[in-house]
């Protein structure tokens, strides 16, 4: 009797996990703080880094975004609008936090030199990237 | 429970059968065997995220759409009983950002005794808060169909100790225990270190009291930072660190008497575009312990699983 409360006391915990999860949906851009808004990428432009994270965005993203970072499956495109106007900060505040809800994971546990150096290489994209592909490393 | 991938994880111990004869020094030589099959076989695959830890579970979820498969290997050769090896078959779903699901297969063999499949369980992972912050907690929820045979050591709790290998596999594998497991899982991950903490409650389904357990463990890439070029053996893809864990008696006795732990290093090896390799000598911390366990795991990230099964139009 006993252990059944407790699965039932798990199964309303995680209930409220999911409810919560789901209420803290909206778009993720509004929820970012200001200081995390205002923060610099310390590899913005270093083509070291870029080189970097181009090996990283094949080994890690490009599986869900698209070789062409344009996604795929529904997945965002990392070319689109809303992308290319968000600050670093505000990418490096996803990437890290990701987007429970929308099916972004939280990549806290990939070291953040190396969320900056994803960044630095999503901001050398070129504008226009049709027939740009991604090549993974080899 | 998979009746086929039962039958796969106890083929690869049964064709292994006389290899297993010699054991625990022969073990050694079969984990490398197995891990040498299963890595020539891998696929389209990527590094996990995951910190080199066997016992202890970080904030780590599966990414949504990822099944992870793990071979997950065991040996020692406690005082007073046989040597033996534990293999351990994981299969990891990321169902949601926010919610991983895992199957696990388990069989063991034991030298100059027999071979076995010892049981199965099944584990959900729940992301709690939706935002990272300096600690993350994840709510874990698994049920277990377990024989006392078992040698696989996933966790300690209770009262486990070196008498939990004794005995003959005939007779171990008649004590049946279905429980429920709680984990409350804690992470941090201060100056590019990865710090997580296990809390654990386990119920024997058919009868006994609650048991209580603890892991804790630490871990950091050599590497914060990527190289600029591709490189197999470049820093960022070695972590390492170490873990403790073992039990806490039950609900009526609560502390450390009668109990067992363990502790040691833990390597991890992320091959790109390969396999992830862990491997941690763990040594028994108290005379209820065995000896030196000795783990090693390979596992395989299949990204976006799921698109498989979609239509290419959709893309």
């Amino acid at each position: 009797m006993k252990a059944h409360r407790i699965a039932w006391s798990a199964l309303i915990l995680c209930s409220i996990s999911a409810v919560a999860i789901l209420a803290a949906s909206s778009s993720w851009l509004t929820k970012v703080p200001d200081a995390d808004r205002r923060r610099v990428n310390p590899y913005a432009g270093d083509p070291q880094a870029i080189a970097a994270g181009k090996i990283l965005f094949a080994e890690n993203c490009a599986k869900c975004h698209g070789s062409d970072a344009e996604g795929r499956y529904g997945r965002p495109s990392l070319r689109s609008q809303r992308v290319e106007s968000a600050t670093d900060g505000e990418l490096a505040w996803l990437l890290r936090n990701g987007s429970l809800t929308k099916g972004m994971p939280t990549w806290s546990s990939l070291p953040e030199p190396e969320r900056w150096q994803i960044i630095a290489f999503l901001r050398s994209l070129p504008p226009d990237i049709s027939g740009f592909a991604i090549s993974p490393p080899h | 429970m998979s009746p086929t991938c039962g039958l796969i994880n106890a083929t690869v111990l049964l064709s292994l059968r006389d290899f297993m004869i010699r054991i625990p020094k022969s073990a050694v030589r079969l984990s490398l065997f197995t891990f040498a099959i299963i890595y020539y076989a891998g696929s389209a695959t990527a590094r996990a995220q995951e910190p080199p830890y066997f016992v202890t579970y970080s904030d780590v979820l599966e990414e949504p759409g990822n099944l992870e498969i793990a071979q997950k290997g065991t040996t020692g050769g406690p005082q007073d009983s046989h040597g033996f090896y534990s293999s351990t078959l994981e299969l990891e779903y990321g169902a949601k950002a926010w919610w991983t699901t895992e199957l696990y297969l388990q069989g063991q063999a034991t030298a100059n005794d027999s071979i076995l499949f010892t049981g199965f369980r099944w584990e959900n992972r729940f992301r709690v808060l939706p935002t990272e912050h300096w600690m993350n907690p994840v709510l874990y929820v698994e049920y277990e169909d377990v024989n006392g045979a078992d040698k696989s050591v996933l966790e300690v709790t209770g009262h486990d100790s070196i008498g939990d290998f004794q005995g003959s596999n005939a007779d171990n594998r008649r004590d049946i225990s279905r429980t429920i497991e709680g984990k409350l899982i804690l992470s941090s991950y201060p100056k590019g270190w990865n710090v997580s903490e296990n809390w654990i409650m386990e119920k024997d389904l058919m009868g006994g009291a609650w048991e209580f357990g603890y892991a804790v463990g630490a871990s950091r890439p050599l590497s914060l930072a990527a190289a600029s070029h591709a490189c197999t053996f470049c820093r960022q893809h070695f972590s390492t660190g170490a873990e403790v864990y073992g039990g806490l008696a039950t609900v009526h006795n609560f502390g450390f008497n009668d109990t067992s732990h363990y502790a040691g290093p833990t390597m991890q090896f992320d091959v790109p575009r390969g396999p992830t390799l862990f491997f941690s000598p763990q040594f028994g911390l108290s005379s209820n312990s065995a000896g030196v366990l000795w783990r090693i795991m390979a596992s395989y990230e299949i990204q976006q699983f799921r698109d498989l099964f979609r239509k290419k139009e959709a893309q």
